[in-house]
């Protein structure tokens, strides 16, 4: 190997958790798209896409392949790819290409400081292990707003623009809330590295299942450890936190039931009204990508990120055991997979959500914001204080 | 008078929206399992599974002339369902039927017939004006094509289409 090349080298399974972690979310949003038609379908009693094989009698074999429409997102990607790029006359240009951009970009660059596993081969599952890892989240999701604000703005059109407010105005209220709610975490665990979070779970038991490291042990003598009143005590405001959190990423996310700012009864197609082609696809990606993102944190943040834990019976005693990549790739592997299977199920629920609940309308929307969750939050915070004030570690 | 609704008594419990969120998932979930093991599917799926069979005595398919027992092709071309048709989808050129030949008495039979299907609205009402009972709805629906001229009917097809009819009254007959 070429000497230039050495100081280099550390670059190597940086790139390879970017392109992988890319490709993985890029599938991920593309069979979100899939699941959502599939799940509201079968909600609806209806069939959902079913047709969308791989035309493979146009390579000249016999028979086309047909397996339930599994291929829809590459049919509508390319769909996506050849409709007719339509910029309108009445909007601003530079500010009307820049939007799809800016509402894609964030919406993955979130997912960076996620810690999506373990380790494998020795190396941390996270593109950036970064200190202040929770603060880059909430930094980079802010941002995502300003594509909405643009798209709306530079449409030049009323409905887009009401979208565009709708939606800023929104996005802002929760994000306070949703700051806050966090904020009990940090007191508890004292970390902002979204990696030591899942770490602190791991061995302390989820934010939201405080029992996920229990031991109980019969023989010689008795003895549970694992869950303790500090613990028990701190699960009422954790399930608060947890409860605002979520919520707050369906308004963030403009999912239903917060998906005013597009709400199509009123505003058409919201900020994207004047958008087609890739340039709308842009939009839809960032959405599926941010809802995914959100997922992703929470699954982070409450449910132990990529624990699984393990039951184990030895020695007379019963006890939920932690593995990493540390005990062995397969193991390594295996809380990868934990993790995108906690994500996926978190996915489900967003559209068992979306599909279950009427929108909210807009001056609910903001009371619920406003009056109710960020006092809520507030109070929560002081609680915990408090709590912690009584049960130090 | 502006009437004010009453706005029901919530509970507590019921203010908070989850109660009602709870049971709203529990209906979802219901209809997504439902589904997912193939039970409460109502979806047709087309063109492997056909209504045709299902078809009431009064559906509402393609226009079409119709040729009698006698081998008279019934239309006399008197441009009635031409005028009728609300989306102007006919156009009749008639033509003379010459003397001597049997059928002379009713003296017309177009001599070009078309429908245009994309203009057809499926009415009915050629079918209803017709005074010599030549056009007719048949159950027939699927009219594809790939250029707009495919989805003109011309005489020789509407006829292809309404075959042959019988039992119907013969004003051309002398002997009636
Ligand atoms: S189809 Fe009937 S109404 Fe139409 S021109 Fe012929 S005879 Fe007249
Ligand atoms: S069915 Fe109605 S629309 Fe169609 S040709 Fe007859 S009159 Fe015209």
């Amino acid at each position: 190997m070429p000497d230039f090349i050495q100081p280099w080298l550390f670059l190597l399974p940086i790139i390879i958790k970017v392109v992988v972690v890319f490709a993985v979310v890029m599938g991920l949003v593309a069979y979100a798209s899939l699941a959502e038609r599939k799940v509201s379908a079968f909600i609806q009693d209806r069939v959902g896409p079913n047709r969308v094989g791989l035309p493979l009698t146009l390579l000249g074999f016999k028979k086309d392949l047909a397996i339930g429409g599994l291929f829809q997102p590459l049919a509508d990607g390319l769909k996506f790819l050849l409709k007719e790029d339509l910029t309108p006359g009445h909007v601003k240009p530079f500010y009307y290409w820049l939007a799809p951009a800016l509402t894609v970009v964030p919406a993955l660059l979130t997912i960076a400081a996620v810690p999506f596993g373990s380790t494998l081969f020795g190396y941390k599952m996270v593109v950036a292990d970064i200190n202040v890892g929770f603060l880059f989240v909430f930094a980079i999701a802010s941002v995502g707003v300003y594509g909405i604000v643009m798209a709306g703005w530079s449409s030049n059109s009323k409905y887009s623009f009401l979208g565009g407010v709708r939606s800023s105005a929104q996005m802002i209220s929760y994000e306070l809330s949703m700051g806050l709610s966090l904020v009990p975490l940090l007191l508890v665990m004292g970390e902002l590295n979204l990696g030591k979070i899942v770490e602190y779970q791991a061995w302390h038991g989820w934010t939201l299942l405080p029992f996920t490291d229990l031991r109980i042990q019969w023989s010689p003598h008795w003895e549970i450890s694992g869950l303790n009143w500090r613990e028990i005590l701190l699960w009422i405001p954790m399930l608060i936190s947890f409860v605002i959190f979520t919520t707050a990423v369906f308004a963030e996310t403009n999912r239903a039931p917060f998906d005013l700012p597009e709400s199509e009864t009123e505003l058409v197609g919201g900020y994207h009204t004047e958008y087609s082609s890739m340039k709308f696809a842009c939009f839809f990606m960032g959405e599926y990508a941010a809802m995914i993102t959100g997922c992703a944190l929470i699954t982070t943040l409450f449910l132990g990120g990529w624990h699984l834990p393990i039951p184990i019976i030895h020695d007379g005693a019963f006890s939920l055991q932690t593995r990493t990549g540390d005990h062995g790739t397969l193991w390594g592997i295996l809380n990868i997979l934990t993790f995108l299977g906690k994500v996926i199920f978190l996915v489900i629920f967003f559209m068992f959500v979306r599909w279950t609940l009427p929108r909210f309308r807009y001056d609910q929307l903001m009371r619920l914001g406003w009056v109710w969750f960020f006092e809520i939050a507030l109070a929560n915070i002081v609680l915990v204080a408090v709590l912690l004030a009584f049960f130090p570690k | 008078m502006a009437i004010t609704v009453p706005r029901p008594d919530l509970s507590a419990a019921e203010k908070t929206y989850l109660p009602a969120l709870w049971e709203g998932l529990k209906v979802t979930a219901r209809h997504f399992k439902n589904n997912l093991f193939g039970k409460g599917k109502v979806t047709m799926e087309y063109p492997e599974e056909r209504w045709d069979s299902h078809l009431p005595e009064y559906y509402r398919g393609v226009p079409a002339l119709v040729t009698d027992e006698h081998g008279k092709d019934r239309c006399v071309s008197c441009q009635l369902c031409e005028f009728i048709c609300p989306p102007r989808a006919i156009t009749i050129t008639p033509g003379e039927i010459p003397p001597g030949d049997t059928f002379a008495k009713t003296e017309k039979r177009p001599q070009e017939f078309k429908i245009d299907m994309i203009r057809c609205i499926y009415c009915g009402m050629c079918e209803e004006v017709c005074p010599e009972q030549a056009i007719f709805l048949q159950k027939d629906y699927l009219v594809v094509g790939t250029r707009r001229e495919d989805m003109v009917h011309d005489k020789q097809k509407l006829y292809e289409i309404g075959g042959l009819k019988t039992g119907l009254v013969n004003k051309w007959d002398e002997k009636k």
